[in-house]
């Protein structure tokens, strides 16, 4: 009973009150970049759900059987990162064979996940904290989902910004940084949120 | 070689994080004082440097197909040397920046000047659009930390001048702490870009701006 109610408060603590994009910085490229319109935010959010959690199970087990006895942690980032990369590379061989529908909706983000940084902050977060795999696949997992809010919020917003006016220089890019900005502030009400 | 020309373009015209907007993670995260901008920049210039002229030397040997592997191994290994540098050398700076120095290896700026300048040109000009490049979003960094540190904190130099706590320019009481927290990072970052996009656009259209 005790470790469910950990993983919980470690998987809430991830969707709201440390949430990745709007109060980590992590991913921002993304959540700038693909937030234009709800559907494509909604394919991304799932595309990086999938590989965060795959990320961290994969990467606990390397980072505790192989770096840490050999006393190779200092070559955690190169490994981390390559995982990562043949790991997306592979999600998208896999999912073109056995899963083409998914494939489909997926398939213009999966590249793009490498260089999320949302990703390899969580699988290095996990490693710097010591979870164990059932904590550090939470992490990962709730990591995501937390991602996943956040850009379907701001794509939503952004979808119904692009009717109102607003001053010349602030076109584009500054006004939806502008936006986040308010979610951001949103989001800082979760702070010191514990249910357990 | 046009060293002045890409001096402009690293610094203003092409400047990597205010108009091309790569690498927003760092310049949103860590910009709350002046000493983590400036250490930023510079490890990211170093890094910037090393792999530009190590992926231009090893340009036709890589093969085109898992380029961006090749390109990320080589910047994992240069990342993962500053790391262990700024552990060993400067504690404080490697505690205040935390997990964004393992993070640059996914840092847009570097993998994207890779791609776009270093595995098309000769070495000397790859280490020159490296330093520029890293250059111009060190003064990104700084300028933002500048601003966020003055409105949040009301200090201006902080963890760098003054014996560490940097001169105290506001009262303490007036100051907006929202600026330093996340919030702010937005906030202030979306007013630049738009004031850079305000000057650049000026020359051409002031018919409009002037309405």
């Amino acid at each position: 009973m005790e470790s469910i109610t950990s993983l919980l408060s470690i998987g809430l603590a991830a969707v709201l009150v440390n949430n990745f994009v709007l109060s980590q910085f992590l991913g921002i490229c993304p959540f700038m970049g693909v937030s234009k319109k709800v559907d494509t935010a909604l394919g991304m959010g799932m595309a990086v759900i999938f590989v965060m959690g795959v990320a961290a199970a994969v990467n606990w087990p390397i980072n505790q059987f192989i770096l840490v006895p050999n006393g190779l942690g200092f070559m955690q980032t190169v490994t981390f990162i390559l995982v990562i990369a043949s790991l997306v590379q592979f999600v998208e061989m896999f999912l073109q064979k056995a899963v083409p529908s998914l494939y489909e909706a997926l398939g213009v983000y999966l590249p793009l996940i490498t260089t999320n940084c949302a990703v390899l902050g969580a699988t290095l977060q996990n490693a710097q904290k010591g979870y164990n795999f059932g904590e550090a696949l939470t992490y990962g997992i709730f990591g995501g989902v937390g991602f996943l809010i956040a850009i379907v919020l701001f794509a939503s917003v952004r979808e119904r910004m692009e009717f109102g006016k607003c001053p010349k220089a602030f076109e584009g890019f500054p006004i939806a940084l502008v936006a986040a900005s308010l979610i951001a502030l949103a989001f800082m009400g979760f702070s010191g949120l514990k249910v357990w | 070689m046009n060293v002045k020309k890409q001096f402009i373009e690293g610094l203003i015209t092409q400047n990597p994080a205010l108009v091309q907007l790569l690498g927003m993670c760092p310049l949103l995260a860590i910009t709350t004082s002046m000493f983590n901008g400036i250490g930023m920049g510079a490890a990211v210039i170093i890094i910037l440097t090393c792999s530009n002229v190590v992926i231009s030397a090893l340009r036709k040997i890589i093969p085109s197909k898992v380029r961006i592997a090749c390109y990320i191994v080589v910047i994992a290994g240069f990342v993962t040397m500053v790391d262990l540098l700024l552990k060993a050398f400067i504690p404080a700076l490697s505690k205040s920046l935390g997990l964004f120095i393992p993070l640059i290896v996914v840092n847009c700026i570097i993998l994207g000047r890779a791609e776009g300048y270093a595995s098309k040109n000769g070495i000397v000009g790859s280490a020159l659009d490296g330093i520029f490049q890293g250059f111009g979003n060190m003064c990104a960094l700084t300028l933002m930390c500048i601003i966020r540190e003055f409105l949040g904190a009301g200090t201006f130099g902080g963890g760098l001048l003054n014996g560490g706590a940097g001169f105290q320019i506001l009262p303490e009481n007036v100051v907006a702490l929202g600026m330093i927290l996340p919030v702010g990072g937005f906030l202030t970052l979306g007013v630049v870009i738009a004031a850079v996009q305000y000057f650049m656009n000026r020359p051409k259209k002031t018919k409009e701006v002037a309405k």
